[in-house]
């Protein structure tokens, strides 16, 4: 084990797979100087600029270069920089990376790894913060992943590479220097399934990306007043752990859902309906979810506060939900 | 009667065949679509045939190429079965795409056909990563791609030249420009001084050409495909041609100016080349050319007529295979 933060695991995650398959490179705005944030510092020393693609501010071409990429027989990976920036290449996405396998019946595979750093940071504002991944989970033919800590990002982002379909990989960017143990070897951590946070038997929490780190604290004090909470970090979005999820609830009865995104219409619809129809005169409570409200990021810190959904409200989600 | 070379008689013809076969195609189409056998409409490229013919014949095999919604003729060009594209067009489980992609959708990956595009501008893109993908795997092949005089008021347009030529890729860009942007001509809606003029701008080897000709567009073609091939970075062929049919089987083209259009009539690529062939006395072997393409036709169409349909289960299949539908 050794203990990296998460921009470090997922800079040595991409080059342990850029020297394992010579097919896979990484294209992007400032990758030759590491990247927006650090995640590619020195790949280029190592594999050159063929390999390390430092691109033109030019969203759907860089997506495109993806595709093409993966249909000239190369692994691509491909930098947005920001989550919200992937909207420039929109079209890209939903009408031409996630169909072309499917319309060309077969013919296309399309390995690419789509990295979107995603979510709030301190006074991002707007168009700098948003959370769509419920769009993404939303469009047949894309793989979602959305992990949180280190290890995760570092095992996801291997098997994303090596994923034969197109992969939505959703990066936590509000914790990119949190840090966590980090296998030695080979990490890949499998699609699909979630991660077990803590078992328990009073209520399912269930989350992702950043938001797991804040579940996590509320968890941590909802255990320490008494309430032995199951926190599931769901990490793949599509496919989604079904399983866990439902077996868990089974067991606690109760479920909370907690994102970032827009709670309407946010993957926490997806997770409450799907068990409305499987858990049947199995729950204590109805389900709960908690994500922003229906409004665009804002500014101002009091404002930001306000908006966004906090340690304190996912506690006092889970008191209200295990009161008598 | 001028004498010319064998080798120059055989490319001729070989041009004129490729032409015969993507007009027949697209007119045995069109009839089977307004009788009901072809689902959903067509964009065909009856008029524009001499520019998919004239730049395929400067391309090999393993040249990748992209294409638009009106794609038929550069499938054919590129070298994709006459019979797998009838069946994809009739929703055939033997068509190219197995029925799931139709004529929008056509592609033909084995022969470097890297599929239409529903998209206008959305095949640009993917050319050039394409190239970028074959850069990083050491490959010599080129990639060309075709895109209306529509697409170059879309963003891609501009983002997909900068990029190979940034990168100096050896993309061959090919504005086949039909004079129309669906029901709009495009001159009423671009400023400037036209395609060429964008890839000048960008320091892109172009030049402009009568797509009508296709002799001249095989020759500019050849040209830059030669530079392409020595690692000259990117080129550009604005190929002027005309669409003499509506933008789909149902536009009847109301809009159209039609003056110009009977003048375009008698500058039919096909036409022109038949006059050159026959002053270069060769009109036996157009004649024996006209026969095997009509073969072919028949048998494509025999062929699509005679397919199943595909299973029902398979509008699930090739979706993804992590997570795919239940």
């Amino acid at each position: 084990m050794t203990t990296q933060t998460v921009l470090e695991a997922v800079r040595d995650g991409l080059a342990e797979e850029m020297r394992r398959d010579a097919t896979v490179w990484a294209v992007g705005e400032d990758l030759h100087v590491g990247g927006l944030y650090g995640q590619y510092r020195d790949l280029i020393s190592e594999f050159g600029p063929d390999r390390i693609v430092a691109s033109p501010i030019s969203e759907a071409m860089i997506v495109s270069a993806g595709l093409g990429g993966a249909l000239a027989g190369t692994r691509p990976v491909v930098e947005m920089r920001i989550a919200d920036f992937a909207l420039s290449a929109i079209d890209e996405l939903i009408n031409q990376i996630a169909k072309a396998r499917f319309m060309f019946g077969g013919q296309a595979r399309v390995p690419v790894v789509v990295r979107l750093p995603q979510g709030m940071v301190t006074g991002s504002a707007a168009q700098h913060s948003q959370s769509l991944e419920s769009w993404y989970v939303h469009v047949p033919g894309l793989v979602v992943l959305a992990p949180s800590t280190a290890a995760d990002c570092k095992g996801l982002l291997k098997s994303a590479i090596r994923c034969e379909d197109p992969v939505i990989f959703i990066e936590p960017r509000a914790i990119w220097q949190s840090t966590g143990e980090i296998p030695e070897c080979d990490h890949c951590v499998p699609i699909g399934e979630a991660r077990l946070v803590r078992e328990g038997g009073d209520v399912t929490v269930v989350t992702w990306s950043a938001m797991a780190s804040v579940a996590h604290k509320a968890m941590e004090a909802c255990v320490h007043s008494g309430t032995d909470v199951e926190l599931l970090d769901l990490r793949s979005l599509w496919p989604w752990d079904t399983g866990a999820v439902l077996a868990s609830v089974r067991k606690t009865g109760r479920l909370l859902v907690v994102h970032e995104a827009v709670q309407v219409c946010g993957l926490g619809a997806e997770i409450v309906a799907t068990v409305a129809e499987n858990v049947d005169g199995e729950l204590r409570r109805p389900p709960r979810r908690l994500g922003a409200p229906r409004a665009p990021v804002p500014f101002s810190p009091p404002l930001e506060t306000a908006y966004r959904v906090t340690q304190q409200n996912i506690e006092q989600a889970i008191r209200e939900m295990v009161a008598a | 009667m001028t004498a010319i070379g064998q080798n120059e008689r055989i490319r001729a013809l070989a041009l004129l065949r490729t032409m015969l076969r993507i007009r027949r195609f697209e007119e045995v189409a069109e009839i089977a679509q307004r009788a009901g056998e072809i689902p959903g409409t067509l964009h065909l490229s009856i008029g524009q045939e001499a520019v998919a013919a004239g730049v395929c014949s400067a391309l090999e095999r393993t040249d990748l190429i992209t294409s638009t919604h009106r794609g038929h003729g550069h499938s054919i060009a590129k070298g994709a079965s006459l019979v797998a594209m009838m069946a994809e067009l009739f929703g055939r489980a033997s068509g190219t795409c197995k029925g799931k992609g139709g004529s929008m959708h056509i592609a033909d990956f084995s022969v470097g056909m890297l599929g239409a595009n529903g998209v206008v501008g959305g095949g640009l893109g993917i050319a050039v990563g394409a190239a970028q993908g074959l850069r990083v795997r050491g490959s010599n092949a080129i990639t060309a791609c075709f895109f209306g005089d529509g697409a170059v008021n879309r963003g891609p347009f501009l983002e997909s030249l900068n990029w190979a030529a940034t990168f100096r890729l050896p993309v061959l860009f090919v504005c086949e420009d039909n004079g129309f942007a669906a029901f709009t001509e495009t001159a009423r809606v671009t400023a400037g001084a036209g395609p060429a003029a964008r890839a000048e701008a960008l320091d892109i080897q172009n030049v402009v050409v009568d797509g009508n000709d296709v002799i001249a567009v095989a020759d500019a073609a050849s040209a830059m495909v030669e530079r392409l091939r020595r690692k000259a970075g990117p080129a550009f062929i604005h190929a002027q041609t005309y669409r003499l049919r509506g933008h789909t089987i149902a536009d009847q083209g109301a809009y159209r100016d039609a003056e110009t259009h009977s003048r375009q009539e008698l500058r039919d690529p096909i036409l022109l080349m038949r006059q050159r062939l026959t002053d270069w006395n060769l009109s036996e072997d157009m004649q024996k050319l006209q026969l095997q393409v009509e073969d072919d036709i028949s048998a494509a169409l025999a062929g699509a007529r005679a397919a199943v349909f595909p299973a029902p289960e398979s509008a699930l299949a090739e979706v993804q295979d992590i997570g795919a539908p239940a």
